[in-house]
């Protein structure tokens, strides 16, 4: 009983019934039927009905092989799974106010539908005529480390793995290089007499390596000098993170765990919202506290009042002041990124205190008789 | 049109043909890459948290494979210029071959970066804010996509006009030819750029690093074409010219002289300079502070590429058995050199010097096998369907008996095509 349509292969009905008697055949990739006499004709004739078949049968184990390889994602969680709205929504900076507002909303109602809180969320601009600058003095550090939980707890942090945008090196007293610095310093009390302490966050640098590199401009730099992330715009290439010499960007390895007990409702867009796997993320100065005239919280927390923060660009502020009068310093001054994170010793500026009348200056070079 | 769409489907046929081995190659390949996809949706759903980065070391096996592969695809031109500039017929047919091998590379290049972005779904953004000409990861896009069209056209020309049995036209293909000479070179430049240009990063922070990736490219890649056609040899009819192995051999030869030499001037201006710069050639070369997860491999590394160099430099790679060892020393030495030697180790100190270490996950690995044996199932049905068409045995007009092509079936009954060459033994 053969179909015409099989004719055109001219197939004996003897070899056809051998073929089947001759094991699994080729296509099923076992190996043990290599190339049985006629199998499957040639390229351009049709197919019998066995080969059909087995054909069939392997496409069958394909897509069911396909399927099973696809399964995990059965496990991904719907608020997960991107919306339409979240793959039409603009960069930060192509929003208009209407479009910002809806994508105000949409964190609003994400945030109530995870914790539970309506957060008060704004996107908040720079303010005019400033430019933020920190300077941190070093021989008031104490090494304490409230700076690196102040933040992690203002920011919305992720708790598990625990995202911290400080961290405090407690460096041997007679080197300033950070290769000899202690990350992991564990004490019973702070500070250790023969070490100093040396916290490090985002320097907010006026020439930033980060936004140079990031290929889909997700990160750039602000008019008050902040350097800033879209966190619906960031890819997670993670390029940032190997071009920053402070090692100040942090990526989002998994879901971000923080429980509605810690969580801070004040939010910005640009700032503390709760931030998605997959994006990076860093300190920006707090911007959604300095931007509205507050201090940052690791400055609040400091007990020592090691932390200063101002605009620079006004000629009283303290920070201006600590520039003007002490001998401060910036980190890695070599690799040209012009930080706003100064570091000092605090030291009494020293030409106020000297005694002795003004000297005459020497030239630099005896002069030569002509 | 409908001629080519019928070609298309020719080719899609054929990929289904072959005798027990292939099948087995095939099934494997396909098993392997499945397990690899399985892997990456866990990835996807967990995020980047299922493979051994950190935040210390945010760059691992991924961008390792890709930096490779970039440069595996970028040899393939070492087969182009001996043919168009300096006019070697022997390496003719082959140039289609290499230019195979570069369209599977970049694929594969492909494959490893997206794996390794955070957020996937979110690539469309590369085209809507597209961060040119400051940031170097888009000239990588740009250089890895049109390289990856310029092979597509230049050999997917080439076989459709063999297939139709007409000259190709020399203006529709040898201006490209020339374009994705210079391309080639660019696309390991541009990747090295990527790495050179930043200044947080002592290690990758070197004039040397470009020259160095395109030397060591010239000698990964060529190996892999020479492994490639001494197995095309041993499993197919086609006449596999060994003058052309030979030139192969060569270039192999002297790229890996300029490699070695190139890293013996980086060694000599980390070391005898002896700064603070050198803390993570320090830690891939020696160890640092107790932490030396690296050295058996760099060390492996480049004994392998001394080894391969010996041998290459020796008549007794002449012989075919010998010659492949040498090459899988080769592109496995080198393999080392770009992912545990290159990579890894300029995130070891952090900036802050801070010291962790690296080694992938298994589902990491998973993956990263998983794109390499998809990779080599392209590669595979690419060479599976030029061969016949380079034989003249796959054309508009015949009916092809694809199990005639294999010398295991030991039929060569077609007039026209006598076998030329018994396998493994190669023609005087």
């Amino acid at each position: 009983m053969r179909l015409r349509i099989f004719d055109s292969l001219g197939l004996p009905d003897g070899e056809a019934a051998q073929q089947t008697a001759d094991g699994c055949g080729g296509s099923c990739g076992c190996g043990d039927g290599s190339t049985p006499p006629g199998d499957g004709g040639t390229v351009d004739d049709g197919m019998n009905r066995r080969s059909f078949l087995r054909r069939g049968v392997a496409a069958a184990g394909g897509i069911t092989a396909l399927a099973a390889s696809l399964s995990p994602l059965r496990d991904l969680e719907s608020e997960d799974v991107p919306s339409v709205q979240a793959f039409l929504q603009k960069h930060y900076k192509e929003m208009s106010e209407d479009e910002m507002e809806v994508a105000l909303d949409k964190i609003r109602d994400s945030v109530q539908a995870r914790y539970d809180i309506r957060p008060e969320i704004r996107d908040i601009k720079p303010m005019d005529g400033v430019e933020f600058v920190y300077a941190l003095n070093l021989s008031r550090c104490i090494g304490c480390r409230k700076c690196v939980h102040a933040c992690v707890e203002e920011n919305n942090q992720s708790r598990d793995p625990e995202v911290q945008y400080i961290r405090v090196l407690e460096m041997p007293r007679g080197s300033t290089n950070i290769e000899d610095g202690d990350h992991h310093y564990e004490r019973a009390t702070v500070p250790d007499e023969n070490h100093y302490y040396m916290p490090i966050q985002c320097h907010q640098c006026a020439n930033p390596p980060c936004v140079k590199v990031c290929p889909v401009e997700a990160t750039w730099q602000e008019a008050d000098g902040l350097t800033v992330i879209d966190y619906d715009w960031c890819i997670g290439c993670r390029y940032c993170e190997a071009a920053c010499p402070y090692w100040a960007r942090k990526f989002n390895f998994t879901k971000p765990k923080l429980d509605k007990a810690d969580l801070n409702p004040e939010m910005s867009y640009l700032s503390n919202r709760p931030r998605q796997q997959g994006v990076m993320e860093k300190c920006h100065f707090c911007l959604h506290r300095t931007r509205a005239g507050k201090m940052p919280a690791c400055l609040e927390v400091c007990p020592t009042g090691a932390r200063k923060f101002g605009n620079i660009l006004d000629p009283e502020s303290e920070v201006s002041l600590i520039l003007k009068t002490k001998r401060v310093f910036v980190l890695k001054a070599e690799v040209g990124t012009l930080p706003r994170f100064f570091y000092y010793f605090d030291e009494r500026d020293p030409y106020s205190q000297l005694t002795v009348d003004s000297v005459q200056v020497q030239p630099p070079h005896e002069e030569t008789p002509s | 049109m409908k001629e080519y769409a019928r070609f298309l489907w020719r080719c899609g046929r054929l990929s289904f043909r072959g005798n027990g081995i292939y099948f087995a190659w095939m099934f494997a390949l396909s098993v392997i890459a499945l397990v690899g996809l399985n892997a990456y949706c866990k990835q996807l759903v967990y995020g980047l948290g299922t493979t051994g980065m950190t935040d210390q070391v945010s760059w691992g096996m991924y961008i390792a494979n890709f930096t490779y592969l970039v440069g595996v695809a970028a040899a393939a031109v070492m087969l182009v210029i001996p043919v168009y500039v300096y006019k070697n017929k022997e390496l003719h047919d082959l140039v289609i071959l290499g230019e195979l091998l570069a369209v599977s590379a970049i694929i594969m290049c492909l494959l490893f970066v997206t794996v390794d972005l955070g957020r996937p779904d979110r690539f469309h953004h590369l085209l809507l804010r597209f961060n040119f000409p400051i940031s170097m990861l888009t000239w990588d896009v740009i250089v890895l996509n049109v390289y990856l069209l310029l092979n597509l056209h230049i050999c997917g020309y080439l076989i459709y006009s063999v297939y139709c049995k007409r000259e190709p036209s020399k203006w529709f293909y040898v201006p490209f030819v020339f374009i994705a000479i210079v391309w080639a070179i660019s696309i390991h430049t541009v990747t090295a750029f990527l790495y050179s240009g930043l200044g947080g990063r002592p290690f990758w922070n070197s004039a040397v690093i470009a020259p160095r990736f395109i030397a060591s490219a010239f000698a990964a890649g060529p190996a892999i074409i020479i492994i490639t056609l001494q197995l095309i040899r041993y499993f197919t009819t086609y006449r596999v010219p060994h003058k052309a192995i030979l030139t192969l051999r060569n270039i192999v030869t002297v790229a890996l002289i300029i490699n070695v030499f190139l890293l013996g001037s980086e060694l000599f201006t980390e070391f005898y300079t002896d700064s603070v710069h050198n803390a993570s050639a320090k830690y891939l070369w020696f160890g640092l502070h107790g932490h030396s997860a690296l050295v058996p491999w760099i060390w492996t590394a480049v004994s392998l590429n001394f080894g391969a160099l010996l041998l290459l430099v020796l008549p007794i790679t002449r012989r075919e058995g010998v010659l492949a060892a040498a090459c899988i020393m080769v592109i496995v030495g080198i393999w080392i050199e770009k992912g545990m030697g290159l990579i890894v180790p300029a995130f070891i100190p952090t900036p802050l010097g801070e010291i962790v270490e690296y080694s992938p996950t298994w589902n990491e690995t998973f993956i990263c096998f998983g794109i390499w044996a998809f990779g080599l199932l392209l590669f595979t049905i690419m060479v599976r369907i030029t061969l016949p068409v380079l034989e003249g045995k796959l054309t508009i007009d015949t009916i092809y008996h694809p199990e005639k092509h294999y010398h295991t079936g030991e039929r060569s009954d077609v007039p026209s095509q006598p076998v030329t060459q018994s396998p493994r033994r190669s023609p005087s």
